[in-house]
């Protein structure tokens, strides 16, 4: 175990490293000026375009621009975007909004994903089955565009049920529309998993003899079904959360919620390499941490890997 | 009679496939007494599983069922669901094939001995219900029983899970106890231990015993009563001395003819080689790299020669190296140092070319025909794949051989064109063994050829190698768990075991005289199709 975990930690920093990297690279790869654009119509003169330059040391090499970057980041310094802003700061802002649609996305995938495929699980081949089978590819086979528009359409503009757009209403009034219809883009892969993994254990060697032994229905589906059928969803749902947490760039930009997702693309376009770096370091954060909580989660959940 | 414990009455199932009906079990009827051990033989697809999973209301629900089961008086098939969980488990047990597949996973072993005991005796405490937990592992003989409630069956062997489901399934004194194919996945050592233990549980249990299985050894070990089944119908009910000295039916009579004895081949003077050895295997040394550094030992400094035109047993249980020895000549395991020589050619020295012109002299047949056969391919195409890949054989002369040899092998010559799927096993076997000697092949290897097979298949498969043999002349490796197949078709025997080779020799010194602890216990673990010797040999392991 302990070997194992040693060879994770050299895992984690690599990849670290390496994708920071790669991003700061390929952000300051990008044609196009920033310092140039920020004055706008006017433009800028050498002079004050050179003092711009010098302070954010974009004369230097590249690599000694990502080892001070990486100076400041071990301070939990995320630096400043080309108009003084604190990095950090406007990315504190946008978080909780991220984090309330994930987190309530991730919840309606959990409810009702799971709910639909163990009920199709335990009611294998009957017309409910084929009934979530059904549904799912539907759901899964309209873009997630034309499924905010129409939420938009039907919710909020014709029966005005719902906000349309924007956080103004807070939670939960203001994300259920977006949620519900980001949660519906990842719900057909968790019902169909949970489907396919219920069916699978229900079928095998060992709920078989656990019925010859007498047991009630509820025991061996509550217990024994569940508790193996849940380690390749439980699985997936963390990676997902991770994802989701990843911010939206889609349904944020559609619903107008200032999240980390809506920030990200607007930077991306405005050129702004100090915040794209910052939220990509972010991004990469999560993920990583995600992989570690699933395999502490698989490693908890299944013996077999434990004791491996 | 009245007092039978479970009576089936012209039970039948039928399964609806895709609306096809298909019958499994057709007006059976037979009986278990109090006490006794019943065995239910019959080979695959005889229905002889369907009919105990019936009994306890376990089958798939695109069964239907007619007839009566009854016990104990009762109706079973009319049970509601609720009647049908407390006679599961606390009247009729059952134990299944795989052992470790049939405890859950997750859960350690005593908490799935735990939950048995109080599902149906809740009056018990959770100590009181652990107390009992180790009293049964004790019963069958777990060491360390306290301790060994914590773990999970990943940790146990095979013959300690089934010791574990044995436990299980006598928790609650049931009145029969249903065993289906309890050995049959287990190495013969093991089987004994398990059957001993099986055995032992007819004194603490009040009930009767009912074993399914397809070995007439196992039934001559331990059976009372037998009742012999064949495509879904009873053939024949006896006593087991009656069954063995005066079987009435003719299926029953061929049935135990299948049953390899040994000793049908003549005896060949098998003095010192004359010229090069087909296969010689010297040193040899395999190790895997496991986890953490570890390596294992699986091939330990084993010396071995094959005379030309003779077949040569390799013979262990799981685990004990044979079929690596069978690889690395092939070149499938890595060795680690040591020789092999071919025809006098060392493969490890070789150079590439001369080791893929010698390896196409070599054929090989796998244990699992329909694994080792492409799918997508006509059975024609892959028993002339060979010829084409190695010898340029095209068009019509192809076509040709592959008559010839699917002559060779008893399998109509317009077969050329099917696939693997529309063969029985033994059919598919025969093909494997077409293609293995499409090359004409100086050396054989054959790696347990006829153990996905049922006994009276398995017996014609061994017929035709045999005869194969004796027109070909090729070398044989012939890689077995199992010591009466090897007595069958060898010339000369090897034994394995931990990665050793601890015997060699003729056939007859090795089988009838072995000299090696090792043989000594292997050769009196596996069962012989005689109720009497199987008896004896009881008789004495209880006294030593």
């Amino acid at each position: 175990m302990l070997r194992f975990t040693i060879r994770r930690v050299i895992e984690l920093v690599l990849v670290f490293f390496g994708v920071t990297f790669a991003i700061y690279a390929a952000v300051f790869a990008l044609p196009g000026d920033p310092i140039s654009s920020l004055g706008g119509d006017q433009p800028l003169s050498p002079a004050v375009v050179e003092r711009i330059r010098e302070l954010y040391h974009l004369n230097d090499p590249l690599w000694s621009q990502y080892l001070r970057y990486l100076g400041h980041l071990l301070t939990g310094d995320l630096g400043v975007d080309f108009r003084g802003r604190s990095v950090a700061e406007r990315l504190a802002t946008r978080w909780p909004v991220t984090i309330r649609l994930a987190l309530t996305a991730w919840v309606i995938q959990v409810v009702i994903g799971v709910g639909l495929g163990l009920i199709a699980g335990l009611r294998k081949n009957t017309w409910i089955d084929r009934g979530v089978l059904i549904l799912t590819i539907l759901i899964t086979s309209v873009p997630i565009f034309v499924m905010a528009v129409t939420a938009q359409l039907v919710f909020g503009v014709k029966l005005s049920l719902l906000p349309i757009a924007g956080v103004t209403d807070g939670w939960p009034l203001s994300y259920l529309l977006p949620a519900t219809v980001l949660a519906l883009y990842g719900l057909a892969a968790v019902a169909r998993l949970t489907r396919g993994s219920v069916v699978d254990t229900m079928s095998s060697d060992f709920v078989r003899a656990l019925w010859a032994k007498g047991l009630t229905r509820r025991r061996v589906v509550g217990i024994h079904v569940l508790r193996n059928s849940s380690i390749p969803v439980l699985t997936y749902l963390a990676i997902d959360l991770g994802a989701l947490l990843g911010g939206a760039v889609v349904t944020e930009g559609i619903f107008n919620l200032p999240g980390v997702g809506q920030l990200l693309f607007q930077s991306i376009r405005v050129h702004e390499g100090p915040t794209v770096v910052g939220i990509a370091t972010a991004l990469i954060l999560i993920f990583l941490l995600t992989s570690v909580v699933v395999d502490l989660l698989n490693s908890l959940l299944d013996p077999r890997i434990r004791h491996d | 009679m009245k007092d039978d414990i479970l009576r089936f009455e012209d039970l039948t199932v039928d399964f609806t496939v895709g609306g096809t009906t298909h019958r499994a079990v057709d007006n059976v009827s037979f009986a278990v007494r109090p006490g006794e051990v019943l065995a239910v033989v019959g080979e695959s697809g005889s229905g002889k599983s369907v009919t105990s999973l019936a009994a306890l209301g376990l089958l798939p629900s695109n069964a239907t069922v007619g007839g009566r089961i009854s016990f104990g008086g009762e109706d079973v098939l009319s049970m509601s669901r609720a009647e049908l969980t407390t006679l599961r488990g606390r009247r009729i047990a059952m134990i299944f094939q795989d052992p470790v597949g049939a405890l859950d996973p997750v859960f350690t072993i005593g908490s799935q001995l735990i939950e048995m005991i109080r599902a149906h005796q809740p009056a018990l405490s959770r100590g009181q219900a652990r107390e009992r937990a180790i009293e049964l592992l004790r019963m069958v003989e777990i060491p360390e029983p306290e301790s060994r409630l914590k773990y999970y069956p990943h940790q146990l062997s095979g013959g300690q899970c089934q010791r574990v489901m044995i436990a299980v399934a006598v928790a609650c004194d049931p009145e029969l106890l249903i065993a289906d194919e309890p050995t049959t996945a287990l190495d013969v050592t093991v089987q004994q231990e398990v059957l001993d233990v099986l055995l032992a549980m007819r004194s603490e249990i009040s009930g009767a015993i009912m074993i399914i299985t397809h070995d007439m050894g196992v039934v001559a070990d331990v059976a009372d009563r037998v009742v012999v089944m064949r495509k879904g119908s009873v053939v024949e009910t006896a006593d087991v001395h009656e069954l063995f000295d005066r079987p009435t039916q003719p299926y029953t009579q061929a049935l135990l003819d299948a049953v390899p004895r040994g000793g049908l081949r003549d005896d060949k003077p098998s003095g010192p080689t004359e010229g090069t050895p087909a296969l010689s295997v010297e040193d040899l040394v395999v190790e895997y790299r496991g986890r953490r550094g570890k390596t294992v030992l699986a091939v330990d400094h084993v010396n071995l020669a094959l005379n030309p035109g003779e077949i040569t047993g390799l013979v262990g249980e799981s685990g004990s190296g044979k079929s690596t020895i069978g690889k690395s000549v092939l070149g499938l395991a890595p060795i680690t140092s040591g020789e092999v020589r071919v025809d006098g050619r060392a493969l490890t020295t070789a150079s590439s070319s001369v080791v893929r012109r010698t390896r196409s002299r070599i054929g090989v047949v796998f244990q699992n025909p329909a694994g080792s056969l492409n799918p997508r391919a006509t059975i024609g195409q892959s028993i002339g794949e060979p010829l084409a890949v190695h010898r340029g054989v095209r068009g019509g002369e192809l076509r040709g051989r592959v008559e010839e040899l699917l002559d060779s092998v008893e399998l109509p010559r317009g077969w050329a064109g099917r696939y693997p799927h529309e063969l029985s096993g033994g059919q598919r076997q025969r093909v494997s063994i077409a293609r293995a000697i499409s090359l004409d092949p100086g050396l054989l290897i054959a790696d347990e050829p006829t153990s996905a097979l049922d006994v009276s298949v398995q017996a014609t498969v061994l017929e035709l190698l045999r005869s194969l043999q004796d027109r070909l002349h090729f070398a044989c490796l012939f890689i077995s768990h199992d010591l009466a197949v090897v007595d069958q078709v060898c010339d000369r025997v090897a034994v394995m075991s931990h990665g050793k080779l601890v015997e060699q020799g003729t056939r007859e010194a090795v089988l009838r005289a072995p000299q090696d602890p090792y043989t000594i216990r292997l050769l009196a673990a596996a069962p012989v199709p005689d109720p009497r010797e199987q008896a004896h040999r009881r008789s004495l392991r209880l006294v030593g």
